[in-house]
């Protein structure tokens, strides 16, 4: 598997070596150096934006659908489920805060319980410890209640951290960095394949975003969905286009992958929720 | 009095003005079948103006994306310098071409913005109402299915 | 709670709009998941008043997007309220106002 990465590291001009010395800090600076030098007229922070970092007439109509967008929907319905009392008095409040302005925490490696802990997770856990069930992970109250949180999180700053006292979460972070790089499904894409190598490419009508400024925009109104959805629901329709078998939702394989693939885009700010298409 | 009759009588262009200003609400665009469920786009507009003939013209602003980006959601924006007493907008290749029209009250730019939905590339044209007659601006819009996009 | 959002912001002397409302607008093509279809159902007039007077008006059919969005412009000042008001072809009405800013 090393000599895979390796080898489209190597592929990408990285040219880094996947030995001890070579750590988070190094992939994180030589990732987004890639994107600078393969966009070189993109403000580094605009790769919040997606695709429209990069493609100009897309951006035209993604700013005329900013004008009012379609989340603005979700951010209302969202401060309401927010906010609404649990049959036991409480609300998603006690647990976030009055606003839930908390997008800036997640996902976080979790050291009692050894596992990364995204910001869905947090929020149908502080459910199920008040008695509620869990929402779905993919879309409709989950996207809606995290786009209002994430609203109101906007401008935090990306800063995922791997605890250097807990191996785990460095294994974690390097799990997520294989399913980056490692081909999947009949199509034998890897995330690089499309998002890193020929990103800015047309794949039949569509043109691949970075992966630099990927994880920032959460939850996403998609104009293919008609509705909002969580980033775990797009990596799974992701696999799905390359005919893959898609891991779950909220599972460790997706789980990890959003560890490593936020990591990627620390230094940038979190700017959900989005439109995109 | 419908506008539809001021029209058609000889040289009334002042005639339509005065109707326009005693009798607003009555003039101002309404749903109709006959304009909106109609596959012939010359038949909207006879209903709507009271007559078809259409100019092309450079004062008729009209903004669309050539490839949109989702045809669920297309942003468009027509605008225009010209006196415009009505904005209209129609996709060609829509059952029903006819999409939307809207009222330009005096003291109402001559503006409108909305977001049209289309099955395949198609011309889209935008028409201005103004002083009796009708001007279009038009433009191709491509519609692209399949990609990574999923 | 109205289906209707509405930005209204002065712009010297003018009245920028921008409204977002609420609604599936179906084309009466899409089937249930029984096969059976989803009758239409979509905003056929939209109105605009502000100082007892129409700014705005439209008519429309499902060539409008889902969840229609229109922006106008008026002249007008901050302060002033806008109402937005539609009805759709069950015969349905909504309206909403706003303030100005």
């Amino acid at each position: 598997m090393k000599t895979i990465i390796r080898g489209t590291l190597g592929t990408l001009g990285l040219g880094l070596a996947l030995s001890v010395s070579a750590g988070p800090v190094e992939d994180q600076a030589a990732f987004q150096k890639y994107y600078e030098n393969k966009f070189p007229n993109t403000p580094v922070m605009d790769f919040q934006n997606g695709v429209y970092s990069i493609l100009p007439e897309a951006r035209e109509q993604w700013e005329a659908i900013e004008e009012f967008p379609p989340y603005e929907i979700a951010i209302e319905n969202g401060e309401k489920l927010y906010h609404s009392k649990f049959a036991n008095g409480k609300s998603l409040a006690d647990c976030f805060g009055p606003e839930g302005a908390v997008r800036g925490q997640y996902p976080f490696w979790d050291k009692d319980r050894g596992m990364v802990i995204t910001m869905e997770r947090a929020v149908n856990e502080c459910r199920e410890a008040n008695g509620e069930k869990p929402y779905g992970w993919k879309k409709g109250k989950i996207a809606d209640v995290t786009a209002y949180m994430s609203y109101n999180s906007r401008g935090q700053a990306v800063k995922v951290e791997i605890p250097s006292d807990d191996p785990r979460a460095l294994a974690a972070y390097e799990e997520g960095k294989e399913q980056f790089y490692t081909k999947r499904g009949q199509l034998n894409f890897a995330c690089a394949d499309c998002h890193m190598l020929t990103a800015g490419n047309l794949y039949r009508a569509d043109t691949t975003s970075p992966a630099f400024g990927h994880a920032t925009s959460w939850p996403v109104f998609r104009s293919k969905w008609q509705s909002m959805g969580t980033l775990h629901r797009r990596f799974a329709g992701c696999h799905t286009n390359i005919r893959a078998n898609p891991y779950k939702a909220q599972g460790k394989e997706y789980s990890n992958l959003e560890y490593f693939v936020t990591y990627m885009s620390n230094g940038l700010e979190f700017n959900g929720p989005a439109a995109r298409k | 009095m419908d506008r539809r009759s001021i029209l058609k009588a000889a040289g009334t262009i002042s005639a339509a003005a005065a109707a326009v200003a005693a009798f607003p609400r009555a003039v101002f665009a309404a749903y109709s079948e006959k304009a909106f469920k109609n596959p012939k786009i010359e038949d909207s507009l006879n209903e709507l103006f009271g007559g078809n003939a259409t100019t092309p013209s450079g004062d008729v602003k009209l903004k669309a994306p050539d490839i949109a980006e989702n045809g669920a959601v297309v942003p468009i924006e027509v605008s225009t310098s010209m006196k415009a007493d009505k904005i209209a907008f129609m996709v060609k290749e829509n059952p029903n071409p006819l999409a939307i029209v809207a009222d330009i009250p005096a003291g109402t730019e001559a503006m409108v913005k909305t977001r049209v939905r289309m099955g395949k590339t198609t011309q889209v044209t935008a028409i201005v109402s103004s002083n009796g007659k009708l001007y279009t601006a038009s433009k191709e819009v491509k519609v692209t299915i399949g990609g990574c996009g999923g | 709670m109205s289906s209707i959002r509405i930005k209204a912001k002065e712009r010297n002397g003018s009245v920028d709009v921008k409204t977002l409302m609420k609604h599936n607008m179906e084309t009466g093509l899409r089937k249930n998941k029984d096969g059976s279809k989803i009758p239409e159902h979509w905003i056929t007039d939209v109105t605009a008043e502000s100082g007892g007077k129409t700014v705005f008006a439209a008519a429309f059919n499902t060539s409008i997007s889902k969840d229609p969005y229109l922006a106008f412009a008026f002249a007008g000042k901050k302060g002033d309220t806008l109402k937005v008001s539609w009805k759709d072809n069950t015969g349905k009405t909504d309206s909403a106002e706003t303030k100005v800013k």
